[in-house]
């Protein structure tokens, strides 16, 4: 008993974690076919500017818990300017053409990315440790435990029922599900698709940002953390159905808990344990756990 | 025919002259070197960077005669060195391709710190039959499981690093019973825990080890992995990481009570004091992969080292930067002893001839090429604990380990020395 709650702890702050990430992901592919290789470095931008933006307001003297904002601000900044900026600028000139091409594109942008990330921050790690220590540490199970982990867990509970509410209860979100069944038809019925593409591009990005602002204080923001990130997110996407809300949560759950059970019991295979639960799933449902039921067009 | 001129005859002696000059110039035609180094990635930051500004600033001042004895002579035996830097990112695959490219415009090689990289490279630098000087990656493969004749290495192997926290450890905690590990999940942190695990069985038969916590490469987050390293008891935490993955740990542990409740050892903690600070917890003992950074003897030249490269780069060079100019300062002294007193350059064999079994002074000290066949250097090593003292972090109670102490017998493996109980 007394490691199920350790490992139930870690697991659920893991899978917040990885959910903030992949909510992004997964709802630009719903929406817009498109897998998103940039997210990583979206993922890296939002934590880059995090670092910016909550350094200078800490380093001005200001009320530490005031960085927290700082931290959702940079997530907002990059998600309104360069969401945008990529979708605008280069996706909206690739749409129709096959998804491995979208795929290719969008890692294009993923190298810029990371170049320019280089370019305007240098190869030396960034630290924004305040906010992680801040909240202070709670016990569990006679060990102690950030608070910050249940601030992460907040916020992507917080997060999944607002993208929740706004897909299913607002008039937005119905036309979004409109395009996501039947992007032609959609368009037929007077929706702006083009509308439609850039706002869930911006919300995805937003997400994929708040991802890596969040994360910043936690670790030591370095070129190269928008890699390891995208791989995760899709092996929790595919898991979960690629386009699909509930799947990410699901998959993200799913590999929160198998990963911290697996480092406490069999550290060797952590490595391993993320693949093998995609495996597992993929061989019970190829299309993973809420894969959207695809309309048969004649 | 008009005569010429005043004018028109100097102009034309001085034309001569210059013609006439024109092949001892090309005689003083630089020696390439080729620098290979991170320079993107996440190793750019904590050694590729700190590697590269330091090769620059060494070749600078050698070309210029402002390094200090025994390496005042200009250039490489008064030839002077330009650099060719190549970006070691994109994995061994793609750096094997890159060492082929390079080879053709470069008279020696000096790289990398992947221990991946190493091992590709050393078998194409024979096969490519260019001198080529590793200067930082750690594993003791390279010359345990082969033999070369291009490839050299200039700084000591990882097996020394571990060897000399577990002989520093069990001085001074004598009681120790129980160790786990956090080391990140490929050849570096496998091979730095299996030396550490076998040093300490060696050293106190019946220790415990509690758990083996291997996460990946890059991961960042180390959540779980510290909850069991908290909950399991163990005494002592070893761990290689470095870099991102170095900070995260101290960022994550350090704010949990992990430097408090146990004794943490960070072998290759050298290159994180730097950026980190006062945020490593007291009395983390710390290595520095040989005696560099604030290890470092007090000689003229490690003085000469810290000095430039803190005046130029704003930061303390780190154990990177040491090794760097340390592999480039080995060749110049392999070169000026093959050179001799003539004044014809020496070719490549002669220079590996010198370099072979060479004693040199770097900037961490002494440098004996003692193993794999005088192809692989030993020093002395260097271990310390932090303290924080007025607001900076100190490193406290530097014990060193003579080089002899710390590394294997030439032709024997390390693991096999180690099991055998460090013996000579």
């Amino acid at each position: 008993m007394s490691s199920i709650l350790p490992i139930a702890f870690d697991g659920i702050a893991y899978a917040s974690w990885l959910f903030l990430i992949s909510a992004g992901l997964t709802l630009i592919y719903g929406v817009m076919r498109i897998l998103n290789v940039a997210h990583g470095s979206l993922y890296a931008l939002g934590a880059y500017a995090a670092c910016s933006l909550a350094g200078a307001w800490l380093g001005g003297g200001l009320p530490a818990a005031g960085s927290f904002a700082m931290l959702l601000l940079a997530a907002v900044l990059v998600g309104s300017l360069v969401g945008p900026l990529i979708e605008r600028g280069l996706l909206q000139w690739m749409y129709g053409k096959d998804e491995v091409v979208l795929v290719l594109v969008t890692y294009a942008v993923f190298l810029i990315m990371e170049d320019v990330i280089k370019l305007v921050w240098g190869v030396d790690s960034l630290l924004l440790p305040e906010p992680y220590a801040l909240p202070g540490n709670f016990q569990l199970g006679g060990l102690p435990y950030p608070v910050y982990n249940v601030v992460l867990i907040a916020l992507a509970l917080a997060t999944g029922l607002a993208l929740a509410w706004a897909l299913y209860r607002t008039r937005q979100g119905k036309l979004l599900l409109a395009v996501i069944h039947d992007r032609e038809m959609s368009m037929a019925m007077g929706i702006n698709v083009s509308r439609v593409y850039l706002a869930t591009f911006a919300v995805g990005a937003t997400l994929a940002a708040l991802g890596g602002a969040f994360t910043a204080p936690t670790i030591a923001v370095t070129p190269g953390i928008g890699v390891e990130v995208i791989v995760l997110a899709f092996a929790v996407v595919v898991i979960g159905g690629l386009g699909s809300l509930g799947g990410a949560a699901l998959g993200a759950l799913l590999v929160g808990l198998v990963r911290s059970a697996t480092v406490r019991y069999w550290p060797e295979a952590e490595l391993f344990s993320i693949y093998a639960v995609m495996a597992m799933v993929l061989i019970a449902r190829p299309k993973g756990l809420f894969a959207a039921q695809e309309a048969r067009k004649i | 025919m008009r005569p010429l001129s005043s004018f028109g005859l100097r102009a034309a002696l001085a034309a001569f002259v210059f013609l006439l000059a024109v092949p001892a110039s090309l005689a003083q035609q630089p020696l390439k070197v080729g620098i290979v180094t991170f320079l993107s990635g996440p190793a750019a930051g904590p050694f590729g960077v700190p590697a590269r500004n330091a090769a620059e600033l060494t070749a600078e001042s050698l070309n210029a005669g402002t390094v200090p004895a025994p390496y005042s002579q200009k250039g490489f035996g008064g030839t002077p060195i330009e650099l060719v830097i190549i970006d070691e990112a994109g994995g061994p695959q793609k750096q094997v391709a890159e060492y082929r490219n390079l080879v053709p415009r470069v008279d020696i090689v000096i790289g990398y710190i992947s221990s991946g990289d190493c091992l590709a490279i050393a078998p194409v630098a024979e096969e490519q039959k260019k001198l080529t000087v590793l200067f930082d990656c750690g594993t003791p493969r390279i010359f345990e499981d082969a033999s070369y004749k291009y490839v050299f290495r200039t700084g000591p192997t990882g097996t020394m690093d571990n060897v000399s926290v577990a002989l520093y450890l069990v001085e001074r905690t004598p009681n120790v019973k129980s160790i786990a590990g956090l080391n990140q999940n490929y050849a570096w942190g496998q091979d730095s825990w299996a030396d550490f695990e076998n040093a300490m069985k060696t050293l106190k038969p019946g220790i415990e080890v509690k758990t083996s916590q291997m996460p990946k490469l890059f991961a960042g987050q180390f959540g779980a992995e510290i909850t069991t390293l908290l909950g399991s008891g163990a005494e002592v935490i070893h761990s290689s990481m470095w870099g991102g993955d170095l900070e995260g740990l101290v960022l994550q542990g350090a704010p949990r009570g992990l430097f408090e409740k146990h004794k943490v050892v960070l072998s290759a903690g050298e290159p994180a004091i730097n950026r980190l600070g006062t945020r490593i917890p007291d009395g983390t003992i710390l290595g520095a992969r040989g005696p560099f950074g604030p290890f470092a003897p007090d000689t003229d030249l490690a003085r000469w080292l810290k000095t430039t490269y803190q005046d130029r780069y704003h930061v303390p060079p780190n154990y990177a930067s040491f090794k760097m100019t340390q592999a480039i300062l080995s060749v110049k002294a392999a070169y000026e002893k093959a050179k001799g007193s003539g004044n014809a350059a020496p070719d490549q064999d002669k220079i590996i001839a010198a370099l072979e079994n060479l004693t040199f002074e770097g900037p961490g000290g002494p440098v004996k090429m003692a193993l794999g066949k005088g192809h692989q250097a030993i020093m002395d090593a260097a271990v310390g604990t932090t303290k924080v003292e007025g607001g900076e972090l100190k490193i406290v109670d530097v014990a060193r380990y003579s080089a002899d102490k710390v590394n294997p017998p030439d032709g024997m493996k390390s693991e096999t020395w180690i099991k055998s109980g460090l013996k000579k």
